[in-house]
């Protein structure tokens, strides 16, 4: 919802905390997930993550969240899908060229980006997403990396 | 019209140490002189004659022609296809690659085939929407996005690979660039994503429409603070400007044209004319004269959309060139010229 999207940009220094928060605990729980297997616990964490983030950033589910980089304002919500920052169409106002009614997601992203503690991370180059990984859960993909750059010789799998 | 003995039209230049691309451009630049380069409105057409035709308009007056990539989504011939035309006879191009129409797959296709055909510079772009142009029905794809297509160009300039890895036996030699637009909203972002750009592989920046000189003052000193303007890989910066119709026209611009900023002053300037299209010129001439004299400004990029006539004389008036005549075919030997440059006219083509 547009709304609750610019309102999650306004405290976005209180989001970049519970995630902050949350990431531990997720990767903590890496055994868990081990245990059922990745692939059957896909589905119900994928569920949950599509309607939390769905409600709180309009989130498309690209498979590769890169919110904590873009002061939490979800880049997949350019409707040129833009994930380095804003097109030069902005208008006077900080509205979408293509969408007038839409305030520019990257005019969210900057001002919530400088409420954060990593607010460099926005100047950081975002790779192109992988399309492969569209709709899939974008958590268990952290965990899974992070397990595997710590611990290369067991892979999360 | 010769087949032995001549060098090929389009021939590259020995790639000198410190640049990335066999072109005029990049040596124009790095010599540290004030370059200039203007684009061409690719024609509705498939005759060649056309692309040159409008191409002739430059002869002698700038350092590279852009050639756009269906800009403001409106179809037209594509801009591999126009440099490849110019390059034939041995104009530098910029080419214009938007993500808006192609994937990468496309993307990286169409560089390799612009590299062989002659093309030094490419610059890269996110394109406009699809509702701004003649097709707002069309799928728009954006693939990549301006910072990635950058660096993927990069890639398989410095590392001689696809962005999936596999190997190019001949990488394209590239002089990379980008856009900005300092002047619409996050303006305090737009030096940080220049920087970014940098990063991501861009060497030169061609900026949107510069209406507003003390904004481009402040993003120029800026990025001159990020440290973007010194060093082996420092950038060039070439702020858009062109010459306004009427204030009529100035305020449709405005009003219809997503990115372009036009202060007030410069309608009231425009309506307080007698001759508008005049006042359009010397309101041009005025901005380049300041624009050259803003530091680390190291050229201009003049957009004359259905005015491309009238980038000799504001070149010629405000003498930006000083005295330097950009190469055109035939600047040094009559034989080459463009055979449409209203010059070529009078000679007879030989007979094979």
């Amino acid at each position: 919802m547009y709304k609750v999207r610019r309102w999650v940009v306004r405290h976005s220094r209180f989001f970049e905390a519970v995630y902050r928060t949350f990431e531990p605990v997720i990767i903590k729980l890496h055994p868990v997930w081990k245990r059922i297997g990745y692939g059957r616990v896909e589905a119900p964490v994928r569920f949950v993550e599509k309607n939390v983030k769905g409600f709180l950033f309009d989130c498309q589910m690209c498979g590769k969240c890169a919110l904590s980089s873009t002061g939490m304002s979800c880049p997949m919500n350019c409707p040129k899908n833009l994930r380095n920052g804003p097109c030069g169409g902005v208008r006077a106002n900080g509205h979408c060229e293509v969408e007038p009614e839409m305030r520019c997601v990257w005019v969210d992203a900057w001002e919530g980006s400088q409420q954060m503690k990593g607010s460099d991370k926005i100047h950081a180059v975002q790779l192109p997403v992988d399309n492969r990984i569209k709709g899939s859960s974008s958590w268990l993909r952290e965990v899974r990396q992070v397990v595997e750059t710590h611990d290369p010789d067991s892979p999360a799998n | 019209m010769k087949f032995d003995d001549e060098p090929v039209p389009g021939y590259s230049l020995p790639i000198l140490p410190g640049h990335t691309s066999p072109g005029r451009f990049e040596r124009v630049l790095r010599a540290g002189k004030f370059a200039i380069t203007s684009e061409i409105d690719p024609p509705d057409s498939a005759d060649p004659a056309e692309v040159l035709k409008r191409a002739a308009v430059f002869d002698g007056y700038v350092d590279a022609i852009n050639a756009t990539d269906g800009s403001g989504a409106n179809c037209h011939m594509s801009s591999v296809g126009v440099c490849s035309l110019l390059t034939r006879v041995g104009y530098s191009t910029i080419l214009q690659i938007s993500c808006r129409d192609r994937n990468r797959i496309a993307i990286q296709g169409e560089i390799l085939g612009a590299a062989a055909m002659g093309a030094c510079n490419l610059l890269c772009l996110t394109g406009d929407g699809v509702q701004a142009g003649d097709h707002p029905q069309a799928k728009p794809v954006f693939d990549l996005d301006s910072m990635s297509l950058l660096e993927t160009a990069r890639t398989m300039r410095d590392e001689s690979r696809f962005q999936s890895g596999r190997k190019l036996t001949s990488p394209p030699k590239l002089f990379l660039g980008g856009a900005a637009n300092p002047f619409v909203p996050p303006r305090d972002w737009r030096p940080h994503r220049t920087a970014k750009k940098a990063a991501a592989g861009a060497q030169f920046i061609q900026t949107q429409y510069c209406f507003d000189v003390p904004l481009l003052r402040e993003y120029m000193a800026k990025v001159n603070d990020l440290g973007l303007l010194e060093g082996p890989n420092r950038i060039f910066i070439l702020p858009g400007i062109g010459p306004l119709a009427s204030a009529r026209g100035a305020k449709w611009i405005r009003e219809n044209v997503p990115g372009v900023h036009i202060p007030d002053a410069v309608i009231k300037r425009l309506e307080g004319a007698e001759n508008q299209k005049e006042e359009g010129k010397r309101l041009c001439m005025d901005l380049l004269q300041e624009i050259r004299e803003i530091p680390g400004v190291s050229g201009a990029h003049i957009m004359a959309y259905r005015q491309e006539h009238a980038v000799a004389e504001i070149i010629e008036k405000t003498g930006v060139l000083e005295g330097r005549v950009p190469w055109y075919p035939g600047r040094d030997n009559p034989e080459d010229l463009n055979p449409e440059s209203p010059d070529a006219l009078s000679s007879t083509p030989e007979t094979v």
